[in-house]
Parts: C-alpha cells; sequence; structure tokens
C-alpha cells in the first residue's frame, strides 16, 4: 500500500528496517528531520540513539558502535559532513563499515540551507586524508530513500568500508508517495574482528596505525585491491532509452529534473535519454564506455559548478563530446534550462 | 611453592616503547592487575588514545581499538552504549583528553556514559617530544613555552577531575601518581574503585594520575620524581575529588 513520507523520515525508517541499531546525529539544516525521526524511532524500537556534542562526536561514536558490531549511521548536512572526514578516514583505514548520510546543501563555508550537489568531489574522491575511498550511493526518490540505507550497510560490512548516501536537502525535505516495502536487515560479511571481549578467543586489536616497515604500504595495496573489486562488482545506473543520441547523465535530484526534460524532449522528436548513476563511487563507467560508440553527446547536469562532469570525462575520454550545465550555490535547475541545453548541442 | 608475583594475563610479553622512568608502563600494569583481579578480561574492551601510549593495544591482553587524537569518550560512547554488560575504558594523556578531547571528555561525563577513564597527567606531550600541554605548569620550560609557560599567552593548567566535578552525569572522580611505592597502590585502588563502579552500573568514573616524563622534562628520573612530588601534587592535589557512590576503597 502507498503512503505519503517525506524522504528524511523514509530514509530514517528504512535504516531502522535494515537493523540499524545506532544512530549518532548533531542538528544542522536540511536533515534535522532525519535526526528527529530517529530520535523517537530508535527509542521506540530500543535501539541507541544520541545527539552528540558535535559531528565529530558522532562518527566517532559511530566508529565505535562499528567496533562493537552494530549497524551504525549518522547523518549531517555538508559542513557537518566537512567536519566527520577525520572519522571516515579512520574507517576506512581500520575497515568499519558505517553509514554516513549527506543531505547536502549549499557551499562552500557556511552556504545556505538549499539543497546541492557540490559535495560530490568530497564523497568521491575520498574527502579526508589517506589514499582511501567509501562507497557512495544516490538516491532520486522518496522509495529510494527507503530502500538504500539496506544496501548501503551490506556493501559496507561486505567490503568493510564506509558507506556514504549522498542526497540533498530537496530530496530530504519532499514527500511522495512510496511504499513500505519488505527490507533485507541480515548482516553480511565476516565479522570476524567485531571486538565484543575475548571469551573463547584471542584478543582483537582495532587499528590504523602501522608503524612498521613496510606494514602500512601493505595495508595500502590490501585497501586498493578491495576498491579495485567494488569497482568491477557494484557500479550501478538507471538507463532511460538506450538508443539515445543525447545522453544526459545526472544522479539525485538532478536526475529527476532530467526525467521530465527527457519527457518533454522525446515529446519533441528528440532522441534524448537519461544515464541515473547510482553508485557514484565505484562511478558506473563500463556502460558509459558501452554507451559512447552510439551518443553523440553527453550532457551532464549537476547542482554544482562541475564535479561528477570530470567522472563523465575520465569515462569518455574524449571520444564523444561532453557538455555541462549546472547551478552552484544551492540553486536548483529546471527542465526548460536542461531543454534549452540540449537545443545548444 | 607459591607465586609471590607474576605478569597479569591481561598484560602481553610485547616491550614497551616507553622511555626509563615513564609512569605508563606503571599504569598500564595497575589497569592489568585490576582487570585480572575483578576476573573481567573476557568482557573488557579498551580505548588506547593518540600520544605515548598510542601502541597500548600491543601490551594489554584484551581487545583494544585505537580512536583518533581527543576521541576517545565518543568511541567508548559508541562501544557501551551496543554492549552494555562490556567494560569499556578509555586511557587517554593529557592532550587527548583535555586539549583536542575535551568537548567529548565532558560531554560523555555529562551523559554520565557508564565508562572508566584513565587520564595519565604528565604535563606535556610526550609523543610529539616535549610541547606544551593544557596541564602544563606556569613556568614550565616547554619546546613550545621555551621562556617558560606564561599565563598571558598559553592560560593556565587545567585541573581537569575539579572541572568535571560539578557535572551531574559524573560519579568518581579520583587524582592518585606513580612517583612511589605508596602512591602507587594508592593509584591502584582508586582504579579498581572506578572499574567497580562501572561493574555495578553506577556511570561515569575518571582517574588521574599524575606522571612523569623524565626526558621531555629535561630532568634524571629522580629529579622527575621531586618534580610530580613537590610542583605537579601542589596544582593537581591527590585525593578523591568527588564520590556518589558512599563505597569505601
Amino acid at each position: 500500500m502507498k503512503q505519503l513520507m517525506k524522504g528524511s523520515a523514509a530514509l530514517g525508517e528504512g535504516a531502522i528496517q535494515a537493523g540499524g541499531g545506532a544512530y549518532f546525529g548533531y542538528p544542522i539544516t536540511p536533515q534535522n528531520e532525519l535526526t528527529e525521526y530517529m530520535s523517537r524511532r530508535m527509542l521506540e524500537e530500543r535501539r541507541v540513539f544520541i545527539q552528540a556534542e558535535s559531528e565529530l562526536a558522532a562518527i566517532n561514536m559511530v566508529f565505535g558502535a562499528s567496533v562493537a558490531g552494530a549497524r551504525a549511521m549518522t547523518s549531517s548536512s555538508s559542513p557537518g559532513v566537512s567536519l566527520k572526514q577525520e572519522g571516515i578516514s579512520y574507517m576506512a583505514g581500520c575497515e568499519l563499515p558505517g553509514l554516513i548520510v549527506n543531505v547536502q546543501r549549499g557551499g562552500p563555508g557556511l552556504g545556505n540551507i538549499s539543497g546541492s550537489q557540490a559535495d560530490y568531489f568530497q564523497a568521491v574522491r575520498g574527502g579526508g586524508h589517506g589514499d582511501y575511498q567509501v562507497i557512495v550511493l544516490t538516491p532520486a526518490s522518496v522509495q529510494e530513500m527507503y530502500e538504500m540505507p539496506s544496501m548501503a550497510f551490506s556493501l559496507s560490512e561486505k567490503y568493510r568500508t564506509p558507506a556514504l548516501i549522498l542526497t540533498d536537502g530537496i530530496l530530504a525535505q519532499m514527500q511522495e508517495p512510496m511504499e513500505l516495502v519488505k527490507i533485507n536487515a541480515a548482516r553480511s560479511g565476516d565479522q570476524s574482528w567485531i571486538l565484543d571481549g575475548c571469551k573463547g578467543r584471542a584478543p582483537r586489536k582495532i587499528r590504523s596505525l602501522l608503524m612498521e616497515e613496510g606494514a602500512l604500504e601493505a595495508h595500502n595495496r590490501h585497501l586498493q585491491k578491495k576498491y579495485i573489486e567494488i569497482k568491477n562488482k557494484e557500479q550501478r545506473y538507471q538507463l532511460i532509452n538506450e538508443q539515445a543520441e543525447i545522453m544526459l547523465v545526472a544522479y539525485g535530484v538532478s536526475a529527476r529534473v532530467c526525467y521530465t526534460a527527457v519527457q518533454e524532449a522525446n515529446r519533441k522528436g528528440l532522441k534524448v535519454g537519461l544515464l541515473r548513476p547510482i553508485t557514484v563511487w565505484p562511478f558506473p563507467e563500463k556502460i558509459i564506455q558501452e554507451l559512447v560508440p552510439q551518443v553523440k553527446a553527453f550532457l551532464v547536469i549537476e547542482l554544482s559548478a562541475g564535479q561528477m562532469v570530470e567522472d563523465v570525462n575520465l569515462a569518455v575520454n574524449g571520444k564523444t563530446p561532453v557538455y555541462f550545465y549546472g547551478r552552484a550555490g544551492g540553486a536548483c535547475v529546471t527542465p526548460e534550462e536542461v531543454i534549452k541545453e540540449i537545443g545548444k548541442i | 611453592m607459591k607465586k609471590l608475583f607474576g605478569k597479569p594475563e591481561s598484560l602481553t610479553t610485547v616491550n614497551h616503547k616507553y622511555c626509563p622512568g615513564c609512569g605508563h608502563g606503571i599504569v598500564h600494569r595497575l589497569i592489568a592487575e585490576v582487570i585480572d583481579e575483578l576476573g573481567v578480561r573476557e568482557k573488557t574492551i579498551g580505548i588506547a588514545p593518540v600520544g605515548c601510549a598510542v601502541f597500548a593495544y600491543d601490551y594489554w591482553n584484551f581487545d583494544v581499538t585505537e580512536a583518533s587524537h581527543g576521541r576517545p569518550p565518543a568511541v567508548a560512547t559508541g562501544i557501551k552504549r551496543v554492549l552494555p554488560d562490556r567494560v569499556v575504558f578509555t586511557y587517554q594523556g593529557d592532550g587527548d583528553l583535555a586539549a583536542i578531547g575535551m568537548a567529548e571528555t565532558i560531554h560523555a561525563a555529562n551523559r554520565g556514559e557508564n565508562i572508566t577513564v584513565i587520564f595519565i597527567n604528565n604535563a606535556i606531550y610526550g609523543m610529539t617530544t616535549g610541547q606544551m600541554a593544557p596541564t602544563s605548569l606556569l613556568g614550565m620550560k616547554t619546546t613550545t613555552t621555551p621562556f617558560g609557560r606564561e599565563a598571558k599567552i598559553a592560560g593556565y593548567p587545567i585541573k581537569v577531575s575539579e572541572l568535571l566535578v560539578t557535572l551531574e552525569g559524573t560519579t568518581y572522580l579520583a587524582r592518585g601518581a606513580v612517583d612511589s611505592a605508596k602512591h602507587v597502590l594508592e593509584a591502584k585502588k582508586a582504579i579498581k574503585k572506578a572499574f567497580e563502579i562501572q561493574l555495578s552500573g553506577k556511570g561515569y568514573s575518571l582517574v588521574e594520575i599524575l606522571s612523569q616524563c623524565p626526558p621531555n622534562w629535561k630532568m634524571s628520573v629522580p629529579e622527575s620524581l621531586e618534580y610530580v612530588r613537590k610542583e605537579m601534587m601542589t596544582q593537581f592535589p591527590l585525593g578523591v575529588i568527588k564520590d556518589k557512590t558512599g563505597m569505601t576503597v
């Protein structure tokens, strides 16, 4: 049965249905509804909820809860996610699973509280210090906001690396019909690293400090091998009109704008399609490479000054023209603007 | 034959990397002895800090995780809330606990987290070779206070235990030292009580240990012990600072 639900609440409920055992948050607009939702629902479910003293504390509580074996998560918005980068780097170094939600707002600095997609680089290029990656998932509907935490938790556990849901203030704030479908809450991956007391086994340690000669390089080789496996196996996307001559590329809320633009363009007889990355790390480069021979041009649409367009360019590698249109600073692209850009090609 | 002295099961056989005269090794051992005596080694999870004790996970023979600089109380909170029946403690130095991690320290205490904090106060950053700590005494020469700590430039030494007294969430706050056999035994009693408080679910406990750092203080070991007794103990008096339990040691 369909019901009307707000994006932030849907994400929270999806995390709860996915077996999320611990949530740690700190107020920042436009993601407060998620923290508020969890403050009620997690206690109803007798799970862990803490309003932390800072985003730094919240991500380190996630670190601790993950060490102890819980499906742990935190959420924030852009400036707050910057503060979490230290903790995310440590989690990647210690190979701890966990879920971070970024409800993006306009930046840089305090910016504004409008929806934005300007944290793409921070999400997919590592964000914190060191050579690491986090798995980045991008919902484009309230339904996906609900279903994605389960996918994020299980990928994060399978590969023992943090997962990030990269969404924005528009998707988090909007309501639309969705269905509370059954969610998979089964924990995945090896669990022989969890610290729960050394009863009946040798003591374990969790660390990212590797001072012995060559140890850190070996650890980095291991991490890179894992990242390559993720790149090979976990690229996800949605493709609309695969025979299109002009292929829009957009994720999240800008993909929603592009759906409308594609329909309008098709009505006008234009052969326009949409490639919507669902994972932006790993970036769905394989499908882009497959599309290159038939597509006359790619048009990347973002709510930023142009970030994901770099990944499209890397995948296309100069073989087809790549155009970009975006609005920065919390402004939103309209379908009319997209149509106009298509007309310029 | 009766065994009178030996290595606690809660210590590994890994050699410490600590400098001669350092107090860390003594406190590691006291914690290990207490954990053995309480019979909780198999349900203990320790949190190692950033600082000289960063390798603590090599020295303790139970589960230990690292934490980023200053964040052990937040990490401990995450672990303890998920596994409330385990024994969770942090081991932190003055820079970790009272400078970069002061917010985490105060808020974990204020929430009354049922954890134990062992706080090593040696008034200096040891691992980074001798910079001023928030607890460095006025006049103390460090690599970042070459003319001695001056309040006008660098503020005053923070009395962490006294600072936490006003927080409703704190149950037990005590300060000890490891400069003499007598004080070592007293410090052990305070550490044991702090763990007992956690085991009985009574809430947040912190034991501050005044410790010596001969190389960074540019002193011989005997001089450093004298400095603890004469200077440190004047600024940071030993004893129980707060005890809401009524339990006797």
